[in-house]
């Protein structure tokens, strides 16, 4: 196997090109909208998921209990363990299974896209935001940057071991185009926007 | 390759436009899915071509540092505790995943999309070796529950109706007879696919990128099906052909933009999962595979073909792919962008791919990463009429057709003689022994040609 490895190498070198090939500037993509929260929210209906507005964690529980899940909740956010029981420290994530609502807090969003960065740091297991049939995620409203170089800005140099963008609920369009929501995942996305 | 000749692109696409219904429904189905591709390049109208001309050379600069950013890639990678392995060919990736499984004593494995996998033919490798794989993207599940291949990269079974995956799934998944509505079809899949999910130790994915800069790889999905299998595995390996390397972790941000919205017209799609380092207790193997890729990068010709993504949209836009079905190219990848690949991996199977063209250059116009596709396509035509792959009946005309064109006199009274026999006896022409006459009417031959219209009206 390593053989395999000295001769991809040698082959490679051999036939890649020569030339100098400078990489792009980056600096050419400037943020093209300032109604981030706008632009976030209104991108995220269109891919299917909800954004709500809440001023705090007691807006977040209300709204929860005046929507109830018949069924197991979860969170890896500590002011919301009055109504969902915390996600513990990583154990085996077939555990999760039965698990009906995920309440997981995002990093930060991105307007041209509504996807939410997050982080195994967010959910303790990484199986937590897919395996649950509904997710939500608690994102600070001043979290929400333009497009996806600025997203990537931010991850400049950070340390993560697991992370993924999520943009809406599971979905699927393999049988004749027709969009379905929850192929494999959630089967629903709320964002709760903290104003504050 | 194979000791069954397979049939050449022609011939199958004569058999997929026998329905012509059909045919005009798929034609349509992709040409809406170019539309919404259309629509989601305007939304970034004041970004878009620069940002096809950023990833273009990005993709250069890897094109010509591939080797260091390899071993970049590598050495980040181990760091991260991810497992390494190359492989040089087809076979060796398939020897590397089962002495994975192997160590692994797994029996069973779930997939997610992976195209590398398709063109290595793992599956049937893994059969033949006793090992039970199930692909878990929907479309791939109902053309393997179905016996086939995929045939497009990105959705796999365009070319079924629903009412056909509604029989399938009755006898597979006992859904009611005669149901076809894609909700119910799609939660019978999800219930019968999470209990693989729950149950398999082993998941296999692709890689969209890997970062040389950090080690790290990105997986997208819009099912979560990827992430479904990886984080309840013990194992995850992630197959990749080893021009997906990208060299910084910022360059993302210009692919990301550009892949979804060239694919399906989304604006990302639903998860873009950053695999770092493995799950704790958990492995994570990377298999680097080169199968031909090597050798393509030395073609000077042909060497940006490596730069693709895999986002499909020159088959969406394709007249030829549309009216002749992704199983027509004989090959994992259809389309455009299969037809210059696979004549590198083998000329003489795949020498009709290159002439499956109009070479009206849509392909190029859409490709996020600015390959000349439609240019290579032609570039192919001549390196196979150099090695003497093209059938002699095809050489024999366009001979024919170059001794026409190349004698004025010739090339009057041939024009006259057509234009009669057209007009006086058209069945010498509408019958089976004219190919330009299936599926299609022959034109109407003026009286004249614009020779004789021009010596009678100049001024």
């Amino acid at each position: 196997m390593s053989n395999s490895r000295e001769q991809i190498l040698a082959k490679v070198r051999a036939n890649q090109p020569q030339d100098e090939r400078p990489l792009p500037d980056l600096s050419a993509f400037p943020a093209r909208s300032s109604e981030l929260q706008d632009q976030f929210m209104t991108v995220l209906s269109l891919i299917g998921g909800k954004a709500i507005k809440v001023a705090n964690y007691a807006a977040i529980e209300e709204y929860l209990r005046s929507n109830p899940q018949h069924g197991r909740m979860v969170t890896s956010i500590p002011e919301l363990y009055g109504i969902a029981k915390p996600i513990l420290a990583p154990g085996d994530p077939h555990e999760l299974a039965d698990v009906e609502l995920a309440i997981i807090s995002g990093e930060f969003g991105v307007a041209e896209n509504s996807a939410i960065w997050v982080t195994e740091n967010n959910f303790v297991q990484r199986a937590t935001p897919f395996i649950c049939q509904y997710l939500a995620i608690v994102l600070p409203a001043q979290q929400i940057c333009a497009n996806m170089h600025q997203a990537y800005q931010r991850l400049q140099g950070l340390e993560y071991n697991f992370g993924v963008f999520i943009a809406g609920p599971s979905k699927t369009a393999d049988i004749e185009q027709s969009l379905v929501l929850g192929a494999h995942g959630a089967r629903t996305m709320t964002v709760f926007l903290l104003e504050n | 390759m194979s000791a069954v000749p397979t049939l050449k692109h022609p011939a199958l696409s004569e058999r997929f436009n026998a329905d012509e219904p059909r045919v005009d429904w798929h034609d349509a189905t992709l040409w809406w899915i170019r539309e919404k591709r259309d629509k989601a390049a305007h939304t970034l109208y004041e970004d878009w071509e620069s940002l096809r001309n950023a990833a273009s050379a990005i993709k250069d600069n890897v094109l010509g540092n591939l080797a260091d950013y390899l071993t970049q890639f590598e050495q980040n990678a181990l760091a991260n505790g991810i497992q390494v392995h190359w492989a040089a060919d087809a076979v060796e990736h398939n020897q590397i995943v089962l002495s994975i499984l192997k160590d692994a004593g797994a029996q069973r494995m779930v997939k997610s999309k992976s195209m590398l996998t398709e063109e290595c033919h793992l599956n049937e490798y893994l059969a033949e070796n006793g090992i039970e794989v199930v692909d878990t993207d929907l479309g791939e599940r109902i053309v393997q529950l179905a016996g086939e291949p995929p045939s497009h990269i990105v959705m796999p079974c365009i070319h079924w109706k629903k009412e056909e995956i509604g029989e399938l799934f009755h006898e597979h998944l006992g859904t009611p007879k005669g149901n076809a509505d894609p909700q119910l079809l799609t939660e019978a899949a999800r219930q019968h696919l999470r209990d693989k999910f729950l149950t398999r130790r082993v998941a296999l994915t692709g890689v969209n990128f890997a970062v040389a800069e950090t080690g790290e790889f990105v997986v997208c999905t819009n099912e979560g099906n990827a992430d479904m299998g990886v984080h309840l595995a013990d194992v995850h390996i992630a197959s990749m052909g080893i021009e997906k390397i990208i060299p910084r972790r910022e360059h993302l941000g210009v692919f990301l933009r550009l892949l979804a919205r060239s694919a399906t017209g989304q604006p990302i799609t639903t998860y873009s999962s950053h695999f770092k380092k493995p799950r704790d207790g958990a492995q994570m193997h990377i298999v680097l595979v080169d199968n031909g890729r090597s050798q393509q990068l030395g073609r000077e010709a042909f060497r940006n073909s490596l730069k693709c993504i895999r986002c499909g949209a020159c088959m969406n836009t394709c007249p030829v792919y549309r009216r002749s079905g992704g199983h027509s190219y004989h090959n994992a990848v259809a389309g455009p962008i299969g037809a210059i690949l696979a004549p590198n991996l083998d000329l003489s199977k795949y020498s009709d791919l290159p002439f499956a063209s109009t070479l009206c250059g849509s392909c190029s116009n859409v490709c996020p990463v600015k390959i000349n596709i439609h240019e290579q396509l032609y570039e192919w035509r001549q390196e196979l009429t150099r090695n003497g792959k093209v059938d002699f009946g095809k050489k024999a005309g366009l001979k024919i057709m170059a001794t026409v064109l190349s004698n004025p006199g010739l090339y009057r009274s041939m024009g006259k003689m057509g234009r009669w026999t057209l007009r006086n006896m058209p069945g010498m022409v509408n019958n089976s022994l004219n190919p330009w006459f299936k599926q299609r009417d022959m034109p109407e031959a003026p009286t004249e040609s614009f020779r004789e219209w021009y010596l009678k009206n100049r001024k």
